[in-house]
This record gives structure tokens, C-alpha cells and sequence, in this order.
């Protein structure tokens, strides 16, 4: 089964010095206060961070829901912002993928991709022999995703409590967290080119098209990256 | 009431699907890439480049709370937290924990 020894390993990250902890939970807090105000109880808000843990897509579930778009409006809102764990897992997975490992913890773990336990696992998957990183990887998401369920639920309980300035405080802790790892991950030309590019061409999608301008601004950028990589 | 709650579930069940349905097909494509092929090196760049933009996306033309504050003063926030970042040799609770009580100061008392 799993290896409790890289399981916990894996399962630790979420103390010390690089912990997200602080950030998916701000993060966590925020949304379980948002889910409560839009009329969700506490059972469906915990359900939902289960269930989904990927912030941008609950974000956008909450504000489909709000305004009552169709499910098969939901689904594709939700499917198009969170197509970005696609290029994640296939630039995740291959570092993982070890013969003597069963496919089911592939399968089950890919669940706990989002940016916070990628980060992590990529800064530090080659500290561990690749037979046991699946083991490891399980143990960091493991680590993560239930922060954020504990944070849903503490969001949830604290909303009344918590008003918008400190809202405003809670929501920027995210990308700071998030910019930190990413200036923390650039080591070699091709991944700064693909983060700075990246940075530049996302929001300025944004100006031809919303709703695509991560998705035209990533795939533009870290294939113009890729190629002066190569070329270099 | 019981309506409206049957609503919640199917809609939490349809975003989760939704999100699932991206990390699954990744790992079934992950199966055929090596680790040492061009491939894997083109994705690792593209995974890079769109949290980059997805970051910059939340920090330019955020949605919720945060769009209720300056746009100048997000980024002198992102900017002095990414200087603590590396400052204090890359500590990430200095800077995370420091960026949330200045936002919501300088919001506030600006």
C-alpha cells in the first residue's frame, strides 16, 4: 500500500518555514465564508472543498451560482479555468510514474493537484528515489488538502465575524504566497522565461479575451520559452 | 428549501467533475511522456507560464473582495512581500502573513 515513512515525509511539508499552510489557509477561510454567504450550509461547503480543492474553480462555481447560470454554463466555467491542472499534471506525473507503483494511487492522487502542493512537490521531488515519490506526492497532498477542508470549515463558522477589510487581507495572501514559490522556482532559463513571460502575456490576454486570457497567455508563453530554451 | 439543496449538491457535483476531469486526463497522457522528452520539457514550460499568468491574472484584474482595492496598491504589496520573500532567504510566512495585514491597512487608512 503506501509507505507511511514518504507518506509523512510528504504529510510534513505543510509545517516550517515554506509552509502553505497560512496561505491555503487564508485562502480556505475566504471561500468558506463565501460559500455561507451564498446559502450554502456547512456539510455543502465542506463537501464542495473535498470534492473540488482547486481555488479558482470554486470561485467561479460561487459566482455562477449566484447568478444562477445553467449546470451546463457551470460546468464549462469551471472546466475552462481549471484546464490549467491538465498541463500541470502532464508536467507532474512523468517525475512520479514508477512500474512496481499500482495505477490506482495515479488516479486517486491526481486529485490533489492545485498550485500549492505542485509547487512544493516540484521544488522537492528530487530528494526522494522515484520508486517512493508517488508516496511522498500523496503525503504533501494529503497534507494540503485537508488545510483547506479544516479552513472551509473554519471560514464557514467565522463569517459573521469577518468583515470586508479583513476579506480584502484575506484574498491577497493567495497570489502572494503563490509569487513567492514562483520566484523561489526559477533556476534555469527556460522556467523564468516561461514565469515572466507568462506574468505578461495572462494579463494581457485579458484585454482580447477574459475568460481565455490564462489559458492563450500560458500555452503562448511557455512554448515561445520552450523554443529559446532549445534554441539557446 | 429541499429543492435549493438538491440544486447545491448537483452544482458542487458538477464543478468537481469538471475540475477531476482535467487532472485525470493528464495523468492518462503522462502514461506515453518520458521525464527526458521534449514533450514533458514543452508542458513543464506551459504549467509554468499559465500559473504565472493565472497569479497575474489575480493580482491585475482580481474577482470578489480584492477588486475593492487599488491596483497600484496590490502590487506595492505583492512587490514589498516578494522583497521580505527574499530578504529573509526565502521565508514564505513572513511575506504571506505581512501582505495581508498591510493590504488591509493601507486599504483602509489611505
Amino acid at each position: 500500500m503506501i509507505n507511511s515513512k514518504y507518506f509523512f515525509q510528504g504529510f510534513k511539508s505543510i509545517k516550517g518555514l515554506d509552509s502553505p499552510a497560512l496561505a491555503l489557509g487564508a485562502s480556505f477561510i475566504a471561500i468558506g465564508a463565501l460559500l455561507k454567504n451564498i446559502g450554502f450550509n456547512l456539510e455543502q461547503s465542506i463537501f464542495s472543498t473535498f470534492l473540488t480543492y482547486a481555488l479558482p474553480g470554486s470561485l467561479v462555481m460561487a459566482e455562477s451560482f449566484l447568478v444562477g447560470a445553467s449546470l451546463i454554463n457551470i460546468f464549462l466555467a469551471v472546466w475552462l479555468v481549471n484546464t490549467r491542472l491538465y498541463p500541470m499534471t502532464v508536467a507532474l506525473m512523468p517525475l512520479l510514474l514508477h512500474k512496481s507503483q499500482p495505477r490506482w494511487k495515479y488516479y486517486l492522487s491526481c486529485h490533489f493537484i492545485a498550485v500549492s502542493a505542485w509547487l512544493i512537490m516540484k521544488n522537492n521531488y528530487q530528494t526522494v528515489e522515484k520508486k517512493h515519490r508517488i508516496d511522498f506526492w500523496i503525503g504533501i497532498g494529503a497534507g494540503t488538502w485537508l488545510t483547506a477542508i479544516a479552513s472551509t470549515i473554519i471560514g464557514f463558522l467565522a463569517s459573521d465575524y469577518l468583515n470586508k477589510d479583513m476579506m480584502i487581507g484575506l484574498a491577497i495572501v493567495n497570489p502572494v504566497y503563490f509569487t513567492c514559490m514562483m520566484v523561489g522556482a526559477m533556476k534555469n532559463l527556460q522556467i523564468n522565461l516561461s514565469i515572466i513571460l507568462g506574468a505578461i502575456l495572462g494579463p494581457a490576454f485579458f484585454f482580447v479575451s477574459p475568460e481565455w486570457s490564462i489559458l492563450y497567455g500560458g500555452v503562448s508563453a511557455g512554448t515561445i520559452a520552450y523554443f529559446i530554451g532549445v534554441f539557446k | 428549501m429541499s429543492e435549493m439543496s438538491s440544486n447545491i449538491v448537483l452544482v458542487i457535483l458538477i464543478t468537481s467533475f469538471a475540475t477531476y476531469l482535467s487532472r485525470f486526463l493528464g495523468v492518462i497522457s503522462s502514461e506515453k511522456i518520458k521525464e527526458t522528452s521534449k514533450v514533458f520539457k514543452w508542458f513543464n514550460c506551459i504549467a509554468y507560464s499559465v500559473l504565472a499568468a493565472l497569479i497575474a491574472r489575480m493580482v491585475f484584474f482580481p474577482a470578489g473582495d480584492l477588486a475593492e482595492s487599488d491596483i497600484l496598491i496590490r502590487l506595492f504589496v505583492v512587490i514589498a512581500s516578494v522583497a521580505l520573500f527574499l530578504f529573509t532567504k526565502k521565508n514564505l510566512v513572513y511575506p504571506t502573513f505581512l501582505s495581508a495585514i498591510l493590504l488591509a491597512l493601507i486599504n483602509n487608512y489611505l
